[in-house]
């Protein structure tokens, strides 16, 4: 401040750099790829001691008995612990239904379940105790399928269910069932003049993210416990920890630790209980890390799925109605199955106009590992299923597809199979003029100006199976929607704590929130923010912690939306605080300070005619302001139990790809050429992030459909290929070039009319893979990932 | 588990005589994995990277006596024209840090049938060195896999070197993995030509409980080629003839249904994998080296 108390600096306003719309980098970036950031396996406690999970060997059996003496009599063992040492009544815990066991109870229901836990001072140690536990099992029949489980002598997998979806789902078996039903499928069924049908099957894929589950459960002298931990939302976790370990909340206080991916796989509770029950049972820190087999039975994975899809048509291409049956496999507990029923079953129509509708999905409760959300959670099924559909349909009419898809695109105030009017752009058919516009990459890129081919631009690469050989290409198109947020009423708010105040002569924000960064770029997007909002160059992101209020999961490409909508909501706040502060001390040096729309910009308050008023560093002097409040998106209400009726969801993102493949159709071989993207984003708050998202999106849909799958055996329910060995996942010269074009239509509900990005591109990169290898191949290929001997007639 | 590092090739042999149930370990590539899974928990691990010369190679005037912790990565850059199948194999394994630890003697200590160097050291006709205290002698690659992961090896004996003819004519290799990096072979398949003897010769990878050669296709080409006289007019294959090799080689097949693939499409793609190797095989054959040969033997 100026010594006479009058403003100063006045002569230089600019607009604040790193703002909303910037690719700023994320402070993470360079760290991870040199190896340097701390993930949650990284960490280290004086005096820790390390935890194993004994897990069962068979899918499904009841417990006769467990003898742990050897276990624990193994020196170097501080504790051993079953479901008869959990401290208090809750034994359970889930996302929604609380059915999961913290520790098996008389029964395994899948391969892989906890028994039982170990804290030992090595790992090793931990490991060979474990194995000395001694569990006899009497097994029983294994459910699989929907045959199998609803036949009417099936094994109930959840005796005696209370839990709110009981009462309206035809066998116990069954977790939830969402029909979708509008105007009248039989009538219209009259007027199609084709009819196309479909069976179709989605393998279960695993959300592979890099770091395996890990963390820290540090006892406290209060009797609390401090948790470190990776995951996707810190107060469902907290929710579902406290009452197990019979601690209020206060006293289980959690802090993000680094996050090495998470793609859905991490909003279930993994090891989270398990280390407090051991820290608080043997007053020593307890860090448990999963390697990458166990991880694989750590975690749910993407519902395996089989859809029964009938579409009519009239002769001139318009579709009549849709009947379809989506049946998700949720394995052994129910996670998530509900909403991705919810999403299944809403958004199954896709984004298309069809007046009479008939959906019905449910998930199942099997013997198969449990699966829950990951990345386009429910929607992804459902679009690989009805884009299928829709390149039959037009071969049947003799349309082109594309044009197909555009002439029954949804658009702007179209109405959903749920009732629910689509209130912002819907660019379906402007999406996919603009994939089929973009130039197609060259033919026969493997030739050289030399004798030998590239190979490494052919079907097998490197491994050498073709010279051209059989090679064969095909162009396919796909286009999905997605909703962002939870749905159905969900309360789905999130909060953000934002302080300014002077620091070393220049304003400084504070931005906390609990908001978990997976490896989004979401830290990056919150210090963009509050530069725009409140003007600073300066921003202190705080570690996420359970010390401010719930942030929502970082899930449903939600979080630039809800939280990024929270922290500029409480920049809001703490603007007009800062703005009164203003008023007080200079409000009388100039008329503005009473009448004009007031801005912070580059550390100074503005009129919106650009004219400076004051220096933030005057405005503050000593004096911070600090505000924490929570933030709600309008809210949606549940779909009607008998219709699916209802205003379901809060917002869609919308995403076209359009796939070139090479296929070695001798050998089975394919290579992805190129897979081209266009996207409405609404607002892109950072175009690299956004880019990135994009195109993580696009290989994460290739992978399901040329190459991953979690295999489970039929016969047993065990899991055949719990590693990267067997467990494939795209390399970088599986990875195609990526054309991305990016739209910015705005919502006008959302902040800056963002719309969320991380999903949208998972569901439709999937079905325009397969749609160019049926168009490469001619075969009529209905599952996914597809693998060579589906090709060559080998399976 | 107590880890043997014997500083020279000498004290390593004293250790494996010592004690037999050591298992040794250059790259890591197989035994680490079998460790960390523990699939396998070895009383001795006897450490071989201290013994220098395991990682040094002899191009001699008829054949190339490789160590066997060569890594893959020096047989790539160093040996392709002396040994193009083995290169060309050595380019599918794993990855660029894997391929610069890992060595063929991993490959043949553990005899899986889906080790990538396998099908090449067949086709070339490869002899393993194998040395203990007793004595050196030299297992001809035929004889060398004699189970599903066992080979021929006495518990006392170690893996040397081995010593594989110079190329006297093109040779190819394939595998079938469902990426296109990183991947455990489905199948693979090696071919070499030797003009020299005027015969050729096969290996197939992860299709049978070993590594084995078609013989019944060798034998029926080079029956086909010498009728013909092929060697000498260098004429094109006859679709009929490539399509019968192709099918005995698939006949040679023996495989199983897996995690990472049918009976049926092995069977299948090494059928594929035959013919066309055979092709590019022939038509290098054709062009560049009939014509060299006929000009070195001109002057």
């Amino acid at each position: 401040m100026g010594t006479t108390g009058l403003p100063t600096n006045l002569t230089q306003g600019s607009r604040t750099k790193g703002g909303i719309g910037e690719s700023t980098l994320r402070p993470d970036g360079v760290l991870k790829v040199t190896g340097e950031f701390a993930y949650s396996s990284d960490m280290w406690h004086e005096d820790m001691l390390w935890g194993q999970i004994l897990r069962s060997t068979v899918a499904h059996a009841e417990i006769l008995s467990i003898d742990t003496a050897e276990a624990l009599a193994t020196p170097g063992v501080y504790a051993v612990m079953t479901y008869d040492d959990l401290p208090t009544e809750v034994k359970h815990y889930g996302l929604e239904i609380q059915d999961t066991p913290v520790l098996a109870h008389g029964k395994v229901r899948h391969h892989g379940e906890p028994v039982a836990i170990v804290a030992a001072d090595h790992p090793e140690t931990a490991r060979r105790a474990a194995a000395k536990i001694k569990v006899e099992y009497r097994e029983l029949p294994v459910i699989t399928d929907e045959a199998s489980a609803t036949a009417p002598d099936a094994i109930h997998v959840h005796e005696g269910r209370t839990d709110h979806h009981i009462g309206h789902v035809a066998h116990p078996n069954i977790v939830h069932r969402q029909p979708i039903v509008r105007g009248d499928v039989a009538a219209a069924r009259e007027r199609a003049d084709v009819i196309v049908e479909g069976e179709y099957v989605f393998g279960m894929q695993d959300q592979a993210f890099l770091g395996p589950e890990s963390g820290l459960a540090v006892p406290a002298e209060d009797g609390g416990v401090d948790l470190y931990i990776a995951t996707q939302w810190l107060h469902s976790d907290l929710r579902q920890i406290a009452p197990v370990l019979g601690l209020p909340e206060d006293k289980v206080r959690m802090t993000l630790a680094g996050v090495g991916g998470a793609f859905g796989g991490r909003e279930d509770l993994s090891m989270q209980i398990h280390a407090c029950l051991l820290a608080l049972r043997t007053g020593k820190p307890v860090k448990i890390v999963y390697n990458r087999f166990e991880s694989f039975f750590g975690h749910v994975h993407r519902h395996p799925a089989k859809l029964y899809y009938e579409h009519g048509a009239t002769s001139d291409g318009k579709l009549t109605h849709l009947k379809a049956r989506i049946v998700l496999d949720g394995g052994a507990y129910a996670s998530a199955s509900p909403a991705v029923v919810g999403n299944a079953s809403s958004l199954g129509a896709g984004p298309y106009v069809i007046d009479d509708v008939d959906i019905e999905a449910i998930a199942l409760y099997t013997n198969n590992p449990p699966c829950g959300a990951m990345r386009g959670f429910g929607a992804v099924q459902a679009c690989f299923a009805y884009e299928a559909q829709m390149d039959k349909l037009a071969a049947k009419l003799g349309m082109d597809p594309v044009q197909l898809r555009q002439l029954n695109a949804m658009e702007q105030g179209t109405l959903l199979p749920t009732g629910q009017a689509v209130d912002s752009p819907a660019p379906v058919a402007e999406l996919l003029r603009r994939v089929k516009a973009m130039p197609l990459p060259p033919e026969q890129q493997w030739l050289t100006a030399g004798e030998a081919p590239d190979v490494r631009q052919l079907p097998g690469g490197l491994s050498n199976t073709t010279h051209g050989e059989g090679v064969v290409r095909g162009i396919g198109y796909a286009v999905g929607i997605k909703n962002v947020g939870f749905s159905e009423g969900f309360d789905d708010y999130s909060t953000a704590r934002v302080r300014m105040e002077v620091v070393g002569g220049e304003p400084v924000a504070t931005v906390h929130t609990a908001m978990a960064e997976v490896g989004q770029g979401g830290i990056t997007v919150h210090a963009q923010i509050a530069r725009t909002e409140l003007g600073v160059t300066q921003v202190t992101i705080n570690p996420a912690d359970t010390q401010v209020g719930s942030a929502g999961s970082t899930s449903a490409s939600r979080q630039t939306y809800v939280t990024g909508g929270a922290v500029r909501n409480s920049c809001e706040l703490v603007r007009e605080k800062v703005l009164e502060i203003g008023r007080r001390k200079f409000g009388t040096y100039h008329p503005a300070w009473a009448t004009a729309e007031l801005l912070l910009e580059g550390g100074k308050v503005v009129t919106d005619a650009g004219e400076v008023l004051a220096d933030l560093v005057d405005v503050l002097g000593d004096e911070a302001v600090e505000v924490e409040a929570e933030w709600r998106h309008r809210p949606t209400e549940p779909f009607d139990l008998r219709t699916g009726q209802g205003f379901g969801h809060v917002q869609y993102t919308f995403a076209a790809h359009r796939a070139v493949v090479e296929v070695d159709t001798e050998l089975g071989l394919v290579k992805v050429i190129e897979l081209a993207c266009a996207q409405d984003v609404g607002k892109a708050l950072n175009p690299l992030s956004v880019l990135g998202q994009i195109q993580g999106g696009t290989v994460q849909g290739l992978g399901i459909a040329v190459m991953e799958e979690i295999v489970v055996d039929p016969k047993t329910a065990k899991v055949r290929n719990p590693s990267f060995t067997d467990y494939l996942i795209p390399t970088i010269l599986d990875t195609p070039t990526i054309p991305v074009d990016v739209l910015e239509l705005a919502d006008d509900h959302a902040p800056y009319g963002l719309r969320g990005v991380g999903e949208a591109p998972t569901l439709s990169s999937t079905p325009a893979v397969l749609a160019a290898i049926r168009d490469a191949t001619g075969l009529d290929l209905n599952r996914t990932p597809v693998r060579p001997e589906h090709l060559t007639g080998t399976a | 588990m107590d880890f043997l590092r014997p500083a020279s090739w000498e004290e390593a042999l004293a250790a494996k005589a010592e004690h037999p149930t050591a298992v040794p370990i250059a790259g890591g590539t197989d035994v680490m994995v079998e460790i960390n899974f523990d699939h396998r928990r070895p009383e001795y691990l006897l450490d071989l990277n201290r013994v220098g010369e395991l990682s040094e190679w002899e191009v001699g005037e008829e054949t190339v006596r490789l160590g066997a912790s060569v890594p893959y990565t020096r047989i790539m850059e160093n040996l392709r024209p002396e040994l193009p199948g083995l290169a060309l194999a050595s380019h599918t394994v794993a990855s660029p840090q894997i391929r610069n630890r890992g060595g063929v003697g991993g490959n043949l200590g553990t005899a899986s049938p889906a080790g990538d160097a396998h099908p090449a050291l067949l086709a070339a006709g490869a002899q393993v060195e194998a040395e203990s205290v007793r004595g050196s002698r030299l297992i001809p690659i035929d004889d060398f896999y004699t189970g599903v992961k066992r080979n021929a090896l006495a518990p006392d004996e170690l893996i040397r070197a081995v010593h594989i003819d110079k190329a006297d004519g093109p040779q190819q290799y394939s595998k079938v993995g469902t990426r296109n990096a990183m991947v455990i072979a489905v199948c693979a398949f090696g071919l070499a030509l030797h003009p020299g003897t005027r015969t050729v010769r096969t290996g197939i990878g992860s299709a049978a409980p070993t590594p084995v050669r078609a013989k019944a296709a060798e034998e029926f080409l080079n029956a086909a080629l010498d009728e013909g006289g092929f060697w000498d007019n260098g004429r094109i294959i006859t679709p009929s003839v490539a399509k019968q090799f192709a099918d005995l080689c698939a006949g040679a097949c023996n495989p199983i249904d897996d995690v990472r693939g049918t009976a049926s499409y092995r069977r299948h793609a090494v059928g594929v994998m035959a013919r066309r190797t055979l092709m590019w095989t022939w038509e290098s054959y054709r062009g560049t080296d009939r014509a060299a040969r006929r000009m070195g033997g001109a002057a």
